[in-house]
């Protein structure tokens, strides 16, 4: 066997594509192709639908899916989280039953962590899962579930034991979400999109054979998808619509995305549309305004710092050097940078900021703009917490005395439940 | 654009921070900064006879080491760290940029080798008492006489230029105004008629003086009435290099404030434990980051010609001017009553951040510059 290098994997994924891809396929049809073959997800094991291939050829096989035209695996939300979570703690019955669907984009998925009472401190979760007869038996409430209202499987956290040290009296369930015992509410945000959705349990019911390791061993398994998540995090964003080319595929492939990245359509505003800013400035006749350009200029300044800064990260990573401290601080310059954008627009629009809908500049997105940052600098783990992880993972500063860590979970204050 | 360090750059940073962590402790700074001239010849001999920095970024036909802008500005970000008192600003990135973007062949081949090997310590002065740094403010006149000129007038704010052996002033034809009529000349340190004066300054480690010139002799350089774009372009190079050299003096900063946290004790525990100092520490790693990454990208814009690099230069020079100085704000919350005192260390940078925040125009002014290149 000849050797195997990045080019002659390329070789052998351009062949392969060249033989199989076929626009009319249907996209199920064409994915299951994909997954009998290795060629969507080659770094996975071959036992389950990979090529057992390293990491960084990924990025040039996706090349030639590119060159030719061909759609890859479904990637989108969090499937892709499920399935990492599933390929690193999951049965074989898991994998059997749930990699390929995830794969072919029949199976869409929900991650059931954050609560009420528990967002920051996720590990505080209160939901309960008790074992009766022969099942788990699920009652409480989870929220900000993105997708939750299509998703035919979740990721849950549950509390299974009140006695231990919060982190391990939890376990990691896989939840049928198509049961009469999960309610699924839309939760209206601020902004007036509701991209998220609160999910209740009344006795909702999992089979033994869904608990995912051990029973208190969630904990772990769920840091494996929330590393996954925050990997991944930059890579949803900037998940692009495909193309308008013609065929069965495609077509079914638009139909897809429309689905699963409506919850995201307001991303770009709550970001702060920096974009945006030079040409408001003009149109407005404020471009004049000293005070203005100096504002305008400390925005640009960062968001420009932030994009090298990205760079700089990337450049490390892929010269095969560890990544320095840059590599860790891009969400909370994110939300740096919304901010001052949200005070820049303001000071352009002046009185129009306080009017919204087609009253507000440009049908809306300027009002957009100032009403949805403040999401940034909560989703996805606060400021606060993205500091702490910088000053003690990065900067390696001491962990500050904790009051919670080391009793019983049924001791430790927490927010009560509203019935 | 390609915007990383290479290997050789990465090695070239470590020999460095190494070479000025034995030569340049804060020992070594306060001895120094003590003094009226503020370096030695003998430190400034073995910098550039051991490493040959003063030879960095001077092109190899000049007796250089024909480096660019990215690898001087290593340089500078790690004396910057360090604090190195040496009159290395105002030689290897002020005088010898003037001379390479002005002078004639013959008057490089003269000049230049003299620097590169530190033999020949030289300054530009250009800005006057108004403290305006573009070449309009210029107001000292040159006078044809003989064969050469004659300069009247006063510079101040010359970096070392108390001590420097070759002065290239910047000045104009009388009756000129504006960017015009502007053209560079050389004046010997001991020059007749020239009083240099040490200035009060509240930096130690960067010292300045005020030249008064009275009919002093002076030889032209380059091409009469054309300074304004060598200039231009000298203050690109100098912008970038002190923008580099403030993020080193900060990212040290940082990290020393980091180090105290970990040891300080209070209430019976390091004050590094307190959420307080962690989420000033994060911003503060954020805020040095961003800076360094501005004004790497800036080094490279420069070797690259990038066309935006006027703006791109005065964004890394305003962004490392608050950051500076905001660093060396925390750095002395950080420590507490003790980084107020003069034996404490902090107050070195402190003061460095403070002068390097004003020097060569301050975060508003290059937010200016900026705008009216993006936002015409």
């Amino acid at each position: 066997m000849s050797e195997v290098t990045e080019a002659s994997v390329r070789a052998e994924a351009r062949a392969w594509l060249k033989e199989h891809w076929n626009p009319e396929l249907g996209l199920v049809e064409w994915r299951n192709k994909l997954a009998d073959s290795g060629w969507g997800v080659p770094h996975w094991p071959k036992q389950w639908y990979g090529r057992d291939l390293p990491v960084g050829f990924g990025a040039g096989i996706e090349e030639e899916f590119k060159a030719i035209g061909a759609i890859g695996v479904a990637k989108a939300g969090i499937r892709t989280l499920a399935a990492a979570t599933i390929l690193a703690h999951g049965t074989d019955m898991h994998k059997e039953k749930f990699l390929r669907r995830i794969l072919t984009g029949e199976d869409t998925w929900c991650q059931l962590f954050s609560e009420p009472g528990s967002g920051s401190d996720l590990a505080g979760a209160v939901t309960r899962a008790e074992f009766e007869g022969n099942k788990w038996v699920i009652n409480g409430q989870k929220v900000w579930t993105t997708s939750a209202h299509h998703a035919n499987w979740a990721l849950l956290l549950a509390r299974t034991n009140w006695d231990v040290p919060k982190h391990k009296g939890l376990s990691y369930f896989i939840l049928d979400m198509h049961q009469p015992a999960v309610e699924v509410r839309p939760l209206k945000q601020m902004n007036g999109h509701a991209s998220f959705n609160q999910v209740f349990f009344t006795d909702a019911v999992i089979p033994p054979e869904f608990l995912v390791t051990e029973v208190g061993n969630g904990w772990a398994v769920a840091t494996t998808t929330l590393m996954h998540e925050r990997r991944g995090a930059d890579g949803l964003r900037s998940w692009a619509a495909s193309s308008t080319s013609k065929g069965r595929a495609y077509d079914e492939e638009r139909i897809e995305f429309a689905t699963t990245n409506e919850p995201y359509k307001w991303y770009p505003q709550r970001a702060g549309r920096v974009d945006l800013v030079l040409e408001r400035a003009r149109a407005t006749g404020k471009l004049g305004d000293l005070v203005l350009r100096q504002e305008i200029a400390k925005l640009l300044t960062m968001s420009k710092a932030a994009e090298w800064t990205a760079r700089r990260a990337r450049a490390a990573q892929e010269q095969g050097r560890p990544q320095g401290p840059e590599g860790s601080l891009g969400k909370l310059i994110s939300s740096h940078i919304a901010r001052a954008a949200g005070r820049v627009h303001t000071s352009i629009t002046g009185a129009d900021a306080m009017l919204t809908g087609e009253d507000s500049p440009m049908g809306g997105v300027i009002a957009e703009i100032l009403v949805s940052i403040p999401a940034t600098s909560i989703a996805g783990g606060t400021d606060e917490i993205q500091r702490n992880i910088i000053a003690e993972r990065v900067l390696r500063t001491p962990k500050e005395p904790s009051v919670d860590t080391d009793k019983p979970f049924r001791d430790v204050p927490r927010n009560i439940a509203k019935k | 654009m390609r915007f990383s360090f290479t290997g050789e750059q990465e090695e070239f940073r470590t020999i460095l921070r190494r070479f000025f962590e034995g030569r340049s402790p804060t020992t070594e700074v306060r001895r120094l900064m003590e003094t009226e001239a503020g370096w030695d010849r003998e430190g400034w001999r073995k910098l550039n006879q051991e490493l040959g920095l003063t030879a960095v970024a001077i092109p190899e036909e000049f007796g250089g080491q024909g480096f660019g802008c990215a690898e001087l500005a290593i340089v500078c970000e790690e004396m910057g760290r360090a604090l190195v008192c040496a009159p290395y600003f105002a030689s290897a990135v002020l005088a010898a940029n003037a001379i390479l973007n002005a002078g004639t062949g013959s008057q490089k081949s003269a000049l230049l080798p003299g620097i590169a090997t530190g033999d020949t310590v030289a300054t530009l002065a250009f800005t006057e008492t108004d403290g305006r740094w573009d070449a309009a403010a210029t107001t000292t006149t040159a006078t044809p006489s003989g064969g050469g000129y004659r300069l009247d007038g006063a510079k101040s704010f010359v970096l070392d230029g108390h001590t420097a052996d070759l002065i290239v002033v910047l000045a104009r034809a009388p009756g000129t105004s504006g960017e015009d009529g502007l053209s560079f000349f050389t004046v010997s340190g001991d020059a007749a008629g020239l009083t240099r004066k040490a200035l009060k300054v509240m930096d130690p480690t960067r010292k300045l003086a005020r030249l008064e010139f009275k009919s002093v002799e002076a030889k032209l350089l380059g091409t009469a009435g054309a300074a304004a774009a060598p200039f231009a372009k000298t203050m690109l190079w100098a912008a970038v290099c002190l923008a580099n050299e403030m993020a080193g003096g900060a990212d040290k900063l940082r990290e020393a404030s980091l180090d105290y946290a970990k040891m300080r004790m209070q209430f019976g525990r390091p004050i590094a434990s307190f959420q307080s100092f962690k989420h000033k520490a994060a911003d503060m790693l954020v805020e040095v980051e961003l800076a360094k990454s501005a004004a790497y990208y800036a080094a490279a814009a420069i070797d690259e010609s990038d066309e935006d690099i006027v703006a791109v230069a005065s964004l890394a020079k305003a962004c490392a001017s608050d950051t500076y100085l905001q660093t060396a704000i925390h750095a002395i919350q950080i420590h507490g009553g003790i980084g107020f005192t003069w034996d404490n260390d902090t107050q070195l940078w402190f003061k460095r951040a403070k002068s390097s925040e004003v020097f060569l125009g301050d975060a508003t002014h290059h937010r200016d510059v900026m705008m009216r290149r993006w936002a015409a």
